[in-house]
């Protein structure tokens, strides 16, 4: 099949980018949509031009790494996958795909489609952990947890911090990624003794990191490649305004 | 400098406390239902007495505090989310989430607007202007009424904004009840129904005055 793509071409952080077209003859239609990019990048470097870079690592769809906006929408039409599981057959012969990176203020572009995620990074490390003393490996049934807690606790755990939330949501908000992540540590027995301090503190790293409010519209759900439910985002508010209420200083 | 979170708290509560003003709003008005005679009287008195009731007086500020704050907070959060939100030159993002759910901001100034209209209609006639008296005494708020909605664009207007103020509720108490921290599903979904009957309810309810009024009282 082949394909007419409109590539977004940002030099450096500090350069104006713009969309360039590229088009591609006799692709696979069970290509995924990064080897598309990969055959381009070849024919790129063959004729001396740079490559379009753009992030990609395990390439199953479990490490977060890949992610661009595909037709304006997060990783692309079908919903509940990441880039690197979207197949070429998705679209249709002749098509003209319009790939940009994930754009908000707290998503600055590195490189064409990379952009810096890193501020989720900054979040998880002011409350993304369980302050424990190291020791022998306790037993497994010293602290008894139901098999649907433990569940729902992973259900929130399964977020790879892909950045998709960020991306689709009109106002650039972190609350489906910090939520999640609050959520996971807020189920279970382990988590709850910092609750009230991780949720503070996440928050406050959220705000510093300039990303918007969260204004309820769930799209971030539809386009979770993880399907990481907006209640997460509900449990989050529950845990700040107690938070609010119980702290000690 | 509140938090992200904490501004939407404010949001919550003093929308919250609009919402059900709302309710008590229409529970009064319901009085223009009745028949001509009786409703002109009765509506005038419901009035005298809102008006001369010191509790009613201090909800007054209350709600106009309310009203000062939710738009100022509205205005606050929309400036921020515009400036923190990506732009795209191709944009589907809106196949996600509802059109309303997106424009908040445009509903709610719309709402606003029809509310300076409504207040200047009614409310600044009632408290700073001379309305007549009615048989027993009390200003005349009933024939006012009329008046207004004896135009037919007045109508319109009135009619219009509440399908904006049953949008703007059908997401804002969703959205409210998210902020207090309700994450139970099943009682996340009776207070979807129950926020969303509430909204339809009220807005058809207060849309429906200026037309009955428009057809049946000459």
């Amino acid at each position: 099949m082949n394909l007419h793509l409109k590539i977004w071409r940002q030099k450096d952080n500090q350069t104006a980018g713009k969309l360039v077209a590229y088009d591609l003859q006799d692709l696979n239609p069970h290509m995924s949509f990064l080897e598309m990019l990969d055959s381009l990048n070849e024919k790129l470097i063959v004729s001396g031009e740079e490559p379009v870079e753009f992030d990609h690592d395990c390439r199953e769809g479990i490490c977060g790494q890949c992610g661009v906006m595909i037709n304006g929408i997060a990783h692309g039409p079908l919903k509940h996958t990441t880039t690197c599981q979207l197949h070429l057959r998705s679209f249709n012969d002749n098509d003209t795909i319009v790939i940009e990176p994930f754009r908000s203020s707290a998503f600055p572009v590195k490189k064409d489609l990379k952009v810096d995620r890193s501020a989720f990074d900054r979040i998880i490390s002011q409350g993304g952990f369980v302050s424990i003393n190291t020791g022998q490996a306790p037993d497994a049934t010293v602290i008894p947890i139901s098999h649907e807690l433990a569940e729902e606790a992973f259900d929130s755990a399964a977020c790879i911090g892909c950045g998709a939330c960020v991306a689709t949501c009109k106002n650039g908000s972190a609350a489906l990624f910090t939520s999640a992540k609050i959520t996971h540590m807020a189920l279970l027995p382990q988590g709850k003794e910092e609750r009230n301090q991780r949720v503070l503190n996440m928050i406050k790293q959220m705000d510093a990191e300039s990303f918007g409010h969260c204004s309820n519209t769930e799209a971030c759900e539809v386009e979770c490649p993880q399907g990481i439910s907006v209640l997460n985002i509900a449990r989050m508010n529950f845990e700040y305004n107690r938070a609010l209420i119980f702290k000690k200083r | 400098m509140l938090s992200t979170l904490s501004k939407k708290i404010l949001m919550c509560l003093t929308g919250l406390f609009l919402a059900f003003f709302l309710l008590i709003h229409f529970l009064g008005n319901l009085q223009l239902f009745l028949p001509q005679e009786q409703a002109h009287l009765q509506f005038n008195a419901y009035s005298h007495f809102l008006s001369g009731n010191i509790l009613i007086k201090i909800v007054s500020y209350v709600l106009y505090l309310s009203i000062v704050l939710h738009a100022i907070d509205g205005l606050v959060i929309t400036i921020k989310n515009k400036k923190t939100g990506g732009d795209y030159q191709s944009d589907q993002r809106g196949r996600a989430s509802k059109w309303y759910s997106r424009n908040m901001g445009i509903l709610g100034t719309l709402i606003l607007i029809f509310l300076v209209i409504h207040f200047q209609n009614f409310w600044y006639v009632y408290k700073f202007g001379a309305p007549p008296l009615d048989a027993k005494g009390n200003k005349d708020l009933y024939v006012l009424v009329i008046a207004v909605f004896q135009q037919w664009w007045y109508v319109l207007i009135y009619v219009l904004s509440m399908v904006a103020l049953c949008y703007h509720l059908i997401h804002g108490i969703h959205s409210a009840v998210r902020t207090l921290g309700l994450y139970h599903p099943k009682f996340v979904h009776w207070f979807k129904v129950i926020g969303t009957t509430y909204s339809i309810v009220i807005s058809i309810g207060f849309a429906l005055m200026p037309i009955y009024i428009f057809f049946t009282v000459n």
